[in-house]
Order: C-alpha cells, then sequence, then structure tokens
C-alpha cells in the first residue's frame, strides 16, 4: 500500500487550518496529482504525507504503518522509503552535485558510509546513472552554486530517485524548468514509478501537466479534496471551478509542450503571460 | 533525455581526489614537526607530579581567600589597575590626537591643488602614519616588560605601555574615521582658506564626534584588560598581586582575584556599553 | 511649518546639555583621580636625567646580536611560538565546533545553557592567565601555551561557530531527517557545508591574534619567542632581546600577509 488518510486535518500553531477531513486512498505503485490554486493544501498535505508534519485530526497511514506510533529506529527506517523533492530544492549551495545526490541514500547506509562520502565519494556510478537521466551527468563534480535554478531543481529530483524510495512525494517538482524539461522530467519521474513500482504523489502548478502524465487527479481548495477522479472522467468545468477564484485561465505549463513543439516562441509568450498572470 | 547521455560511460574516479589527497598529506607533513615544536605532550598533564601540584593548588582554590589583610590589597589593587587604564588611555590621547590630525587625509591643504608646501605636507602624513604603525606594532606587554625593566616594578610602566601602543591603536582609527564621513565641510573651509584646526572644529568633529568618543570609551574597556594582563610582568594592578599569589601557589588568593578580575572586567564592559548608549 | 514645534536650529555651543557636561566632569574627575592615584612622578618620569636613562636603555639594543649561533636559535623561537598558535588554533577550532552544537540549542536547553556557561568562561579568562595556570598543570614549556590558547580560543570561537550554526537556514538538514538520515550525517551533509567557509574565516582570523598572543605567552614560562624575550632582557643583553623583537615583527607580519593570501584565494574558489 501507498498511504493513506481518514478525515485528516491539520491546524498550525497559529491556529490556520491548512487541511481538513481529508481521506485519501494510494496504492501501491499508483500515480496520482493534486492540483489547486495556491495557498490549497497542497504543501502541507505533501509535507504531511512525508511524516515532516503530525496531522492534528484524523489517522495517516503511510507504508502500512502509522509513522506517528512507531519507534524512533522504526521511523527512521520508514522515512528512509519516502523521497521528498521540494520545490526549492534544500541543498547546500557548496556542496558538490556528487555528495548532494549521496545525501538521499543517508537513510539506507550506515553512518561510516556516509561519513566516508564526504572524504572520497563512494557511488561515483550510481549518482552519475541518477544525473545522467536528466541531461546533468557532466555536472557530477561541480559545486551546486555553479547550476542555474533549473538544474538545481533537476539534482533535487536526481537525489531522490537515487534514494530508491518506495513512495515518492513531489512538491512542484519542476517549477523552475521550461515547458520541454519540465515535461521530460516527469516523464523520468513516472517512469522510475513503474519501473521500480513506487507510488508517486506530485502537486503540480500546471494542470495539462497533470492531465498528461498521472491517471488519477485530485483537486484541493481551501484545505479540503474538492474531487478525486480519474483523469478521463474530469470535466472542464471541474478545473474552472477549482481555480475559480484565479482568473479564467487554467495554469498550465505550455499548451503546445505536451505536443513537443515547444521550439514555437509564442509557447514561451505564453507560459511568461500565465506566469504573471498566477501572481508569481 | 537519458538514452544519449546513458551511452557515456560513468568517470571511474573523483577528479578532486589527488588534490585532496595531497593537500591532506601536506597537512599531515606539516602537523609533525609543528607537534614536535610545540611539544605537544598531552600527557604531561597526568604526570604525577604535576597532577599533585595541579591539584593542590585548584584543592586550595576553596575557599576563596577572605582575610581582610587580603581584601584590602585586592582593592587597592582593583583601583590601581582602573587607574592604570584611564591614565593609559589619557596618555594615549595625547599620543593619537596630533598625530591623525596630522596624518588625515581630510585635513590635507595639499589636496585642494598645487601649492607650496605640498611634498612636506605629503611627507609629514607619511612619517605620521608609520609612526602610528609602528607604535602599535609590539604588543603593550612588551612595552611593559621592558618599561619594568627601567622604571622598576610598579604602575608607570603600564600606564606608559599602555600610552604608546594605545596610542598608536587609537591614532590609526581616529585617522580612519575622520577619513570616512563627509569630509566636504572641511573642504570647504580649508578651501576658504581656514587653517587645520578650524577645519577639524568646524567642518569634522561635529560629524565624528559620537564615532571617536564611542571608540575610545570602547578601547578603555580593553584598556582594563590590558592592565591586568600587564601586571603578570611587574606592571602592578590585579595581575601583579594574581601573579604573586599563582607563584606561591597559593590557590585561595588566586580565586578570589579571579573572581574579581571575572567582575571587573564585566563591569568595564556594562560601562562602555552604558556610556557608548548614552552617546548614541 | 508648525508653529508649536521646536525651531529647527542646529545644535551647536548654545545648546546647554546638562548630562554632557556632568560626564565630562566625571570623566575628567577620573582622569585626574587616577593620575593622583597613582602617584607617579611624572616630574621625574619626563626629567632629562631619566630621559638619558631611557635613551641609553634604547641604545643599548643596538645592533641587535646577529651571530648565526643566536639566530639559528630566534628561528627556533619563532617556529616554536608559530607552532604553538597553529596547535593551539587546531584544537580550539575542534573543541569549539564540539561544544557550538549544544551551544547552538541541538541537544535541549539544559546543555545549551551549560555549553554557553562554559565557553562564556573559556572566554573571559585571558590567554596569559590561563598560561599560569597550564604552567602548573603542564609543566614549563610551549606544551603550557598550547593548552592556554586552546582554551581561550575555544570560548571565542566555540561561540561564534554557535551562531553560524543558528543562522544557517534548517531545511537542508531538515530534509534530510525526513529521509531517515542519522542526526551526525545530516549535520554533516545538510549544516556543515553552509557554515564551513565562514569558520574557516574565523578560524584563521583568530590564527593571527593568536601569534601575536603565543609571542608574549613565553612571559609566564610557555616557551617561544616571548621565553627568550623575557630571558634575555631579565639578565639584560638587549642585543639579544633586540633581535627576538625583529623575529616577533617578522612572524607577525608574515602570517599576516599568509592569512590575507588564504583568504583571498578561498574567495575565489
Amino acid at each position: 500500500m501507498g498511504f493513506e488518510l481518514e478525515s485528516a486535518g491539520l491546524t498550525h500553531g497559529n491556529g490556520f487550518r491548512a487541511l481538513q477531513r481529508v481521506s485519501l486512498r494510494v496504492g501501491r505503485g499508483e500515480r496520482v496529482a493534486v492540483i489547486g490554486p495556491s495557498g490549497a493544501g497542497k504543501t502541507s498535505l505533501i509535507r504531511l504525507l512525508g511524516t515532516a508534519l503530525r496531522p492534528t485530526e484524523g489517522r495517516l497511514d503511510v507504508l502500512g504503518a502509522n509513522p506517528w506510533r512507531l519507534s524512533a529506529g522504526a521511523l527512521r527506517r520508514l522515512r528512509a522509503r519516502i523521497g521528498t523533492i521540494h520545490q526549492s530544492p534544500p541543498i547546500p549551495p557548496r556542496l558538490r552535485v556528487v555528495t548532494a545526490i549521496h545525501a538521499g541514500r543517508l537513510g539506507r547506509w550506515p553512518a561510516w558510509k556516509g561519513l566516508l562520502s564526504l572524504l572520497y565519494p563512494v557511488d561515483v556510478a550510481g549518482a552519475h546513472a541518477a544525473l545522467a537521466r536528466f541531461d546533468l551527468a557532466d555536472r557530477l563534480f561541480e559545486r551546486c552554486d555553479r547550476l542555474s535554478g533549473g538544474q538545481l531543481q533537476r539534482v533535487g529530483i536526481a537525489r531522490v530517485l537515487y534514494q530508491q524510495p518506495d513512495l515518492i512525494l513531489a512538491d512542484e517538482p519542476v517549477s523552475a524548468l521550461d515547458p520541454a524539461l519540465a515535461d521530460a522530467a516527469l516523464g523520468e519521474l513516472v517512469a522510475e514509478s513503474a519501473r521500480s513500482g513506487a507510488s508517486l504523489f506530485a502537486s503540480l502548478h500546471a494542470v495539462d501537466l497533470a492531465l498528461k502524465w498521472f491517471p488519477r487527479i485530485i483537486g484541493l481548495r481551501g484545505g479540503e479534496v474538492v474531487f478525486d477522479l480519474p483523469t478521463a472522467r474530469l470535466t472542464d468545468s471541474m478545473l474552472h471551478e477549482l481555480y475559480a477564484a484565479e482568473g479564467a485561465m487554467l495554469p498550465v505549463q505550455a499548451r503546445d509542450a505536451a505536443a513537443g513543439a515547444t521550439t514555437d516562441p509564442e509557447a514561451d509568450a505564453k507560459v511568461i503571460r500565465l506566469d504573471t498572470s498566477r501572481g508569481r | 533525455m537519458s538514452a544519449s547521455t546513458q551511452a557515456l560511460s560513468p568517470p571511474h574516479r573523483d577528479p578532486d581526489t589527488r588534490a585532496r589527497l595531497g593537500w591532506t598529506l601536506v597537512a599531515l607533513v606539516l602537523l609533525w614537526p609543528l607537534l614536535v615544536l610545540a611539544e605537544f605532550r598531552p600527557w604531561a598533564l597526568f604526570d604525577a607530579g604535576n597532577l599533585r601540584v595541579m591539584g593542590s593548588f585548584l584543592g586550595g582554590f576553596l575557599p576563596p581567600a577572605t582575610s581582610t589583610e587580603f581584601l584590602g590589597y585586592l582593592l587597592d589593587a582593583t583601583l590601581e589597575t582602573m587607574a592604570i587604564a584611564t591614565a593609559g588611555i589619557a596618555l594615549a590621547l595625547l599620543l593619537a590626537v596630533p598625530l591623525s590630525i596630522l596624518s588625515t587625509r581630510a585635513l590635507a591643504v595639499s589636496k585642494i591643488g598645487p601649492g607650496p608646501g605640498r611634498l612636506g605636507d605629503r611627507m609629514a602624513r607619511a612619517a605620521g602614519r608609520a609612526l602610528l604603525t609602528f607604535l602599535r606594532a609590539i604588543p603593550e606587554i612588551v612595552w611593559a616588560l621592558m618599561f619594568v625593566r627601567v622604571l622598576g616594578l610598579g604602575p608607570a610602566a603600564g600606564v606608559l605601555a599602555l600610552a604608546i601602543t594605545y596610542g598608536g591603536m587609537l591614532g590609526k582609527v581616529y585617522t580612519e574615521i575622520l577619513e570616512s564621513i563627509d569630509t566636504r565641510p572641511a573642504r570647504a573651509i580649508l578651501e576658504a582658506g581656514g587653517g587645520r584646526f578650524a577645519a577639524l572644529a568646524y567642518g569634522l568633529l561635529p560629524n565624528a564626534a559620537q564615532e571617536l568618543t564611542s571608540y575610545t570609551v570602547y578601547r578603555w574597556e580593553c584598556a582594563v584588560r590590558a592592565s591586568v594582563i600587564m601586571g603578570f610582568v611587574g606592571a602592578g594592578g590585579l595581575g601583579q598581586l594574581m601573579d604573586q599569589s599563582m607563584k606561591m601557589l597559593n590557590g585561595g588568593e588566586a580565586a578570589t582575584i579571579l573572581f574579581v578580575f571575572l567582575v571587573l572586567v564585566l563591569f568595564a564592559d556594562s560601562l562602555s556599553a552604558t556610556l557608548r548608549r548614552a552617546l548614541a | 511649518m508648525n508653529e508649536t514645534r521646536e525651531p529647527c536650529a542646529p545644535r551647536g555651543a548654545a545648546d546647554f546639555c546638562l548630562s554632557c557636561v556632568l560626564t565630562c566632569a566625571l570623566v575628567a574627575a577620573a582622569v585626574a583621580g587616577s593620575f593622583v592615584y597613582l602617584g607617579i612622578d611624572f616630574g621625574t618620569l619626563f626629567s632629562v636625567g631619566a630621559g638619558a636613562d631611557m635613551a641609553r636603555f634604547a641604545a643599548s639594543f643596538f645592533p641587535p646580536d646577529l651571530e648565526p649561533d643566536f639566530l639559528r636559535k630566534t628561528a627556533y623561537g619563532a617556529l616554536q611560538t608559530f607552532a604553538v598558535a597553529m596547535i593551539g588554533t587546531l584544537l580550539a577550532a575542534a573543541a569549539g565546533l564540539l561544544l557550538a552544537l549544544p551551544a547552538a540549542g541541538r541537544h535541549g536547553a539544559a546543555a545549551e545553557r551549560l555549553s554557553r556557561f562554559l565557553l562564556n568562561l573559556l572566554r573571559s579568562v585571558p590567554e596569559l592567565v590561563w598560561a599560569t595556570l597550564m604552567v602548573l598543570a603542564a609543566g614549563l614549556g610551549p606544551f603550557a601555551g598550547v593548552l592556554a590558547l586552546a582554551l581561550h580560543t575555544t570560548g571565542v570561537l566555540g561561540r561564534l561557530f554557535a551562531e553560524a550554526i543558528e543562522n544557517a537556514p534548517p531545511q537542508p538538514e531538515q530534509s534530510l531527517l525526513e529521509t531517515g538520515s542519522g542526526g551526525v550525517p545530516a549535520f554533516l551533509y545538510g549544516t556543515l557545508p553552509l557554515v564551513w567557509a565562514q569558520s574557516v574565516a574565523y578560524g584563521l582570523y583568530r590564527l593571527e591574534m593568536n601569534i601575536r598572543m603565543a609571542a608574549v605567552l613565553g612571559f609566564v614560562g610557555a616557551g617561544g619567542l616571548g621565553q627568550m624575550l623575557y630571558f634575555h632582557l631579565s639578565i639584560f643583553q638587549q642585543a639579544q632581546a633586540a633581535t627576538v623583537l625583529i623575529a616577533m615583527f617578522v612572524l607577525v607580519l608574515a602570517v599576516d600577509a599568509l592569512s590575507d593570501r588564504l583568504r583571498a584565494w578561498m574567495g575565489h574558489s
């Protein structure tokens, strides 16, 4: 099983209700995208599933265990099986790419191996393979502060793939990538999930990417699940209703990206307009 | 995106390895003679004789000495330390003020344009700066050691040593402060034919007075510490008393003096902080 | 302009400020009191006779002793001073980092308060006082100097490191803990790279100060140039003392230049 939430809720310390009455069940190997306007609670949901936050009400079950009833050691072992891709990769700028990738497996490696890898990278080939999937193999020994924002975001994804988790959580994993790269990177994530059987749960701002790559879509607004449907049964009016507060246009990465016609300068112009209209 | 790059074989070695290994070796090769030179022998700490000396000395810390006679000496030494610091700073000002006026560029008549005395002016400035550098290059305790040889034990050596080193430090910083503020008012006065002192008093001091005083007060705080330290070479005050107690292995007296020293430093800290806040 | 407001006159001599005058008077009184209390006879101190004494003493430093034998001894003393400063700073950096972790509040409030108190204590006792204590604990010689420098510098560096760790963004380490990493590797991969450069810069800066300090720690028997200077001055060998003073000067300048270079190089990479 991937994870299960039963009428879970999350109220922050300042009294803000980020999530309420969320009930979800995602099976092993399933691929689900969560979409919704800014502030809908997508990040909170991901952090809840990543055991970074504890639900204030309801029940949470991740990879067959309630993380908050486990012993410290068991919780660590559980966390090692969950890989979270953060929107802005939390990688220290002075770290080398190879070390940043290796950090993904710190939960699986014994401590001595982690320490040794700081002095001499223990698994160059593995890190190289993970980077190669995102066209970054030649950056293996560069320092992370020499990378662009988009490259760093892909390093963040590669780190999680290198971790080989059973559950991949992704919080807007391609927000800093141009349409073609975003599409390819999501493709790699989906391929990894298909290959390893890991469940993939991704929040996405671009509706078109969600529709293209995910068979099941969850709409989130105001901390509540608005719909939870197979992609085929999703209608335009449902989407428009979800984003009603953000104006008439749906946030998309690029209309043509899915068709692979990204060389069209028009597409880039559209993205820029969309970006500004989202108030980012 | 992976097919093209995966064909490339991954690099087998970290390109930084050689450099890292080299630097580690260099560090080790250098560290060894340094350890020998510094006579690094941690086991000396556990040598029976040393342990006995230190043990009885530390054991003597309790109870601290509180006899009326000793406390009288202590009060005298504390006041002497404060007096050395204050008198030393006062004499240092006599040295620093003229030298900084001489060497600051903000008061340079020659900067206005060509005129008589331009070269002499510049040479005087260079000489002033060189003298300031020389004065503060040698630590005050070395001056104190030498003055004790000429003047004998007692506070006079400490006052003179402070005057020389702190004269150099204050002079340098005064010069910098005078150059860092807005020098146009002073320039205007000089251009209008005003003298150096008129330019200083009406052009620079109104803006710089606060920073100058604040730094002087801070230096006084340092001087209190320094005057304790200089006592160890016989320049009077608390340090001299502590040196005597330690040489006689009188732990109780040493404990009391250490305590008074810490209180004195805290007192000087807070007094200087209060004064500086009052100025701000 | 609002009439009720004070006129915007520049503050000048006309402004009378009671507390300023009082402060000035107090400071003047303190200075005068200090001179009176010390009872230094400046008349004789700056008299012609004393001036001549002083000049004769100063002149006796020249020429410095440049015998090859003594130069060798001085060079050894300079190297020893350098070694004391180096080893002392290295030990302090290691101990400072260890104490900085609890002092940054990573191991609970009790550990934080305890380690902060310890760091403050180490820092408030000056190197020279530590040296007199360490001479008792470890015997005469440079090792006492190493310990003295290490103890004081641990207090200084520990506090700076703790501040750097506290100010580092927590997300990198947090995200590693969330992937099940142990505490130590998470710190090494997540937070250390963020504070490393700044910490090395602090260490270099302290090294410069410690070179100056190591040169004088010898006055209380902790080896190096200081011990030589103290010895030769106490048996009135000013020529030898002059050589040692020159060596101190050169050593300080050399280390300053070296660490400037190192800083510039680190800033580049």
